[in-house]
Formats: structure tokens, C-alpha cells, sequence
């Protein structure tokens, strides 16, 4: 059984409860059409099990097969620095249907970045490392494709649809 | 299916119509193989886009990955095209699976091969092997810890 290698720390995208008993951690990719599937099932878990659940979003950007996913994933972390994760992840998946270079500067406007230190901090180094280091957590917790999720540290094995159900029978 | 100690059996099979690969050429590296059932699985769990993924892992390591399957030369190479894969995809097409069977991981009412994943050291004995359900990618954390434990030695 494959276990979350990094545990969660506050290094991490955490969403939510900081004290909720079920914590969630998804490594996903931003271009994987899988994962843009998983993103609104992921919002229906958080809102039907509301302060019960945390959720941690890693990167896993497959970047060979897709072209777009490792600038994505930097424009998400970019937006971060301005305290704006979660507009921006939440943006990509919602626009993950017209995914291009161009996308990511519209998205930084539109949900409210300095558009000049976003670009700036786009090309940072130290983004780049931090992506990578979610790459790595990844493979040494046992990821095998996007999404994978773990659920209390332990790999999850099925998508998000099972994830909900598996959730609503143990909640009951 | 062989295990860790083993002589890892040579063999000589097709990454593309005109190149062939004899493990024993491999002496001094370590090499990875990945047996897999067929080309073009779904994209995302796909274990092969994983593996092109971590080709520097693996040449940290100084190993060296090979995907088998029975599908011959040319689907490899539409299927290497078409996922950008980076790493040779080998054809164990004729004798149909014959490597497969060599390594025990040959699925004879499937007529493919298992989806296996052996590590073999420098001196060509197998250093880790490990069999996954056919429908489970196996990840690449268990490559990983046997490379790691390899290059302790």
C-alpha cells in the first residue's frame, strides 16, 4: 500500500478545515482531461462534507504529454505569491477547455493579479523547484497516473466519483 | 515469474525496424523493463507516459528503461510518436512473447505479455521484480527504492 511521502505540511496548497478528521491530497495536472473531470466532483466532496475535509492540491505535470502542464502549474504557484492559489487552480480547470500560453495572463487579470509581478515571478526559480519537489513527492508516494489521490496518507485506488462514494458510505 | 538473483535471461528484440537491443550490451548499466500488455492504453494512467516522466531519475541511477510488449515494430512506433515517449519501446513479437515467457510474465490466455517490472543490476542479475493486477499501473516508487538500494551497494 502506497503512503503520502511527504506528510502534509504547511509547505502544502491546503483548502478548508484545518482540523478535520478526512484529509484529501490530490496530485494532479492541469491539461490531464482526467483531472479537469475529477475538479468539479472534487468541489461537490468539499461542499457535501463541508468542515470534515481538508483538501491538499500537489503537482503532477506530465509534462511530455502535455505541453501545457508544467507552465500551468507555475502560473498557479505564481498566483500564490499574491495569495491567489486557489482563483488560479480553479480558474485553469475551468477554462482547462482552452488551455493555451496565452490563457495564463487572462486568467491573472481576470481574478484580480498584478500582472507585472505575475509574469515576473513566472520565471522564478524558485517555483520551478517546487513543482518539481511535488513531482518528486509523487513518485515516491506511489503516483501512477493523474489524478491520484490519498486519503489520510494512504493512496486512494480509484477516481473521484469512487472517492465520493467511498466517503458518503463511511460518513454515513 | 523470476526473482531478485537471478540470472536476468538475455535476449535481442526490435526498437524499430532496423535497431535491435541485446541486453547483454547493457553490462555495467542498470536497466529497467517494464512489460506491459499493449500499446494504447488511456492516455493519463498511462504507465508509460509516467516512466518517459522519469528519465532523469533513471539516469541518475545510470539506468536505462525498456518497455516490452508483444506489439510489433511499427504500432511501437506510432504509439512512441503519438505520446512523445522518449525511452525504446522493444517488440517481443516474434517468437510471439518469447522474452515475456522467459521472465514468467507471459499471460498465455491473453496472448500478452503481464505487467511486470524487473530491475537488473550491472552484473545482469535481477536486483527487484515485481508482478501488478493487469489493470493496476504499478507506479514507479518500487524502480526507485530497488535503484536506490543498488547504488548503495
Amino acid at each position: 500500500m502506497s503512503t503520502l511521502k511527504p506528510e502534509v505540511s504547511n509547505q502544502d496548497h491546503i483548502q478548508g478545515n484545518d482540523s478535520a478528521s478526512i484529509t484529501i491530497v490530490e496530485y494532479g495536472d492541469y491539461q490531464c482531461p482526467y483531472c479537469g473531470d475529477a475538479y468539479p466532483i472534487v468541489k461537490e466532496i468539499e461542499e457535501t462534507f463541508g468542515h470534515q475535509i481538508k483538501f491538499i492540491f500537489r503537482h503532477f505535470p506530465l509534462a511530455n504529454a502535455h505541453e501545457f502542464a508544467f507552465p500551468a502549474a507555475i502560473a498557479a504557484e505564481a498566483a500564490d505569491l499574491q495569495g491567489k492559489f486557489w482563483e488560479m487552480h480553479d480558474a485553469l480547470y475551468e477554462n482547462q477547455y482552452r488551455l493555451n500560453a496565452d490563457l495564463f495572463d487572462e486568467l491573472a487579470e481576470t481574478i484580480g493579479l498584478d500582472l507585472e509581478q505575475f509574469q515576473k515571478d513566472s520565471t522564478s526559480a524558485g517555483i520551478k523547484t517546487k513543482i518539481e519537489d511535488d513531482f518528486d513527492s509523487g513518485v515516491r508516494s506511489g503516483v501512477n497516473g493523474t489524478p491520484s489521490f490519498y486519503v489520510n496518507g494512504t493512496k486512494f485506488d480509484g477516481g473521484a466519483t469512487d472517492l465520493y462514494q467511498m466517503l458518503k458510505e463511511s460518513t454515513g | 515469474m523470476l526473482e531478485k538473483g537471478a540470472i536476468a535471461p538475455d535476449f535481442e528484440l526490435n526498437a524499430t525496424p532496423d535497431q535491435k537491443i541485446k541486453l547483454k550490451d547493457f553490462k555495467g548499466k542498470n536497466v529497467i523493463l517494464a512489460f506491459y500488455p499493449a500499446d494504447w492504453s488511456p492516455v493519463c494512467s498511462d504507465q508509460m507516459a509516467l516512466y518517459n516522466e522519469m528519465l532523469k531519475y533513471f539516469n541518475k541511477y545510470d539506468a536505462q528503461i525498456f518497455g516490452v510488449s508483444v506489439d510489433s515494430v511499427w504500432c511501437h512506433l506510432a504509439f512512441e510518436e503519438n505520446r512523445k515517449l522518449h525511452f525504446p519501446l522493444l517488440a517481443d513479437f516474434e517468437p510471439k512473447g518469447a522474452v515475456s515467457k522467459a521472465y514468467g510474465v507471459y499471460h498465455e490466455e491473453l496472448g500478452e505479455s503481464k505487467r511486470a517490472l524487473f530491475v537488473i543490476d550491472k552484473e545482469g542479475k535481477i536486483a527487484w521484480s515485481y508482478l501488478s493486477p493487469i489493470a493496476v499501473n504499478p507506479g514507479a516508487d518500487g524502480i526507485l527504492d530497488a535503484l536506490e538500494e543498488l547504488s548503495k551497494k
